[in-house]
């Protein structure tokens, strides 16, 4: 069984082929510098249509998580922790954290990118926990 | 704009059994629910002239309303079926009111009902659970509905402090009205411990804090206040409605603790003239415990970050200061999806016609309703109260 994957459409073709290079992109503005994420066609800002991909630095604490106990699908196997991530950058996105003790998760907790397989054509951004 | 304070009523109001209810499909629930209420306003199906539905996830149809007054032979001049996920109920009945102020419609249905827990086949069921969500940002993911209400609660309890204990007590406290109503899907009393005993889900979440899947349905009949003085039982009257809609993607919620349950709450009150003082009981939407504990805060009936504290010391169960869901709500009454929040409504006028039997709040002559829909993302209050109030 295969994990939910995204369908990629032309706004967010440029960020899942970011996510496969190992790149967390997000929009800027090139009228009034806003950063955002998910994609959009204009600036939520100032609504200009001037947008270009900017790498994120892919740091970023915990807004807030769960540690799923009851998995959506056998594909996922739980526990897993799902989390909302703040990027040092400001945009918020979903992601996992990986790669620990499901316990040892907290809101606030510093965090950094690093993609995974999600498919054998698509990777998808995931965090783990940065060491004190 | 006139206000529309005391313009309208509600003048019908019906359930029809919830929890398993088999062999009867949400058509045939719908539509006993609208005849069950005309019953109770004692008018015929000839002197409906707006119907509102919301459509069905176990019998999805594109034109619900329609098919539903074509079910009945009746030929409204205003109809449409509504989706703003658990937030419907409250808001078409904003707009079923502001219809009526127009002269859209005399005498509005407002009917909802589903067969989710005997009516849904396998691929339907997965289809509910993995359609909430950004297709592209969040379903990927792989949470579960109640994953995305654990990420409000997880936000709270570190913001605030408040405990798995404190959402447990709201599963107790609407058990316990529960048990007062025998219409009720699950009605043998709990404990925190048995909901901190029960089965984990999506951390602070147990099973027991988070809703039913049940089959059912409630209509209501509404129309204006000059004409409510018509029918035969005590109208209900619209004192306040206000909305909020704040995102549809809880990844894009600009607060994971704070509502637009805010805004909605604050524009019900100042067209009521009342405030959370004057409430007598509150229907707040509990698909999740921690929604009702949020919900208390966001409309002030306490402050913000103090709900697991006004939980524990008010109480919102039977007799407490506050009583909360007083037919059980989606966690102990029944919750068929979409009309969920329809016998939050139907309770209500009960209550305030004062014909709501062992459960009734004493003296109750105002109460507030609110349901939220999606994540935390559309929101509407609704203030009702006896004439004169
Ligand atoms: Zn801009």
């Amino acid at each position: 069984m295969e994990k939910i994957q995204p369908v990629p459409g032309p706004l967010s073709e440029a960020y899942f082929a970011g996510c496969n290079a190992g790149t967390l992109l997000i929009q800027a503005c090139e009228s009034c510098a806003a950063l955002q994420f998910y994609p959009r066609s204009i600036c939520t800002s100032c609504n200009s249509s001037s947008l270009k991909w900017s790498p994120s630095s892919g740091r970023g604490h915990v807004a807030s998580f769960t540690v799923v106990r009851r998995a959506i699908s056998a594909a996922y196997e739980a526990p897993y922790v799902v989390a909302l991530i703040k990027l040092v950058e400001g945009p918020q996105l979903m992601s996992h954290i990986v790669e620990c003790d499901p316990e040892s998760v907290s809101v606030g907790a510093a965090v950094t990118v690093t993609f995974a397989a999600w498919s054998e054509t698509q990777a998808m951004p995931v965090f783990t926990l940065d060491e004190n | 704009m006139a206000s529309m304070r005391g313009k309208v009523a509600i003048v019908g109001a019906a359930d029809t059994r919830v929890g398993t209810v088999p062999g009867v499909s949400a058509t045939e629930l719908c539509v006993d629910a609208i005849l069950k209420a005309l019953d109770d306003a004692c008018i015929s199906k000839h002197q409906v002239d707006g119907l509102i539905t919301c459509n069905s996830m176990s019998q999805p149809m594109l034109y619900h309303a329609e098919a539903m007054a074509e079910y009945l032979q009746i030929f409204p001049r205003y109809c449409f079926a509504a989706g703003a996920g658990g937030g419907t109920t409250f808001s078409v009945l904003h707009h079923a009111a502001s219809a009526i102020m127009t002269g859209m419609a005399d005498t509005i249905v407002i009917a909802m009902a589903d067969s989710l827990r005997s009516g849904l086949s396998r691929e339907q069921a997965m289809m509910v659970q993995s359609s909430t969500g950004h297709p592209q940002f969040e379903q990927p993911y792989g949470l579960t509905v109640p994953a995305y209400y654990a990420l409000v609660a997880q936000a709270h309890m570190a913001q605030y402090g408040t405990t798995a204990e404190h959402f447990a007590q709201v599963a107790v406290a609407c058990r316990a009205h529960a048990a007062r109503n025998p219409a009720a899907q699950m009605r043998t009393p709990i404990t925190v411990e048995d909901v901190l005993a029960s089965r984990p889900i999506a951390d602070p979440l147990h099973l027991l804090d988070c809703s039913l899947v049940s089959d059912g349905g409630a209509a209501i009949v509404m129309t204006s206040a000059e004409r409510a003085r018509d029918f035969p039982h005590t109208p209900v009257y619209v004192l306040g409605v206000g909305e909020g809609h704040s995102h549809e993607h809880i990844s894009q919620a600009h607060s994971l603790t704070t509502s637009a349950a805010v805004e909605a709450g604050e524009r019900a009150y100042a067209m009521a003239g009342l405030g959370p003082a004057d409430m007598a009981f509150a229907q707040l939407y509990d698909c999740f415990t921690p929604t009702v504990l949020v919900e208390l805060e966001d409309l002030g009936f306490c402050q913000k970050g103090e709900g697991g504290a006004f939980i524990t010391e008010a109480g919102i169960g039977p007799g407490g200061a506050l009583p909360v869901n007083t037919h059980g709500g989606l966690l102990s009454h029944s919750h068929p999806g979409n009309p969920g929040s329809m016998f939050a409504l139907t309770e209500s006028v009960w209550q305030l016609r004062h014909t709501a039997g062992e459960r009734q709040v004493p003296n109750a002559e105002a109460g507030l309703l609110h349901a939220q829909g999606g994540i935390m993302s559309s929101h509407t209050t609704l203030i009702l109260g006896r004439d004169g109030y």
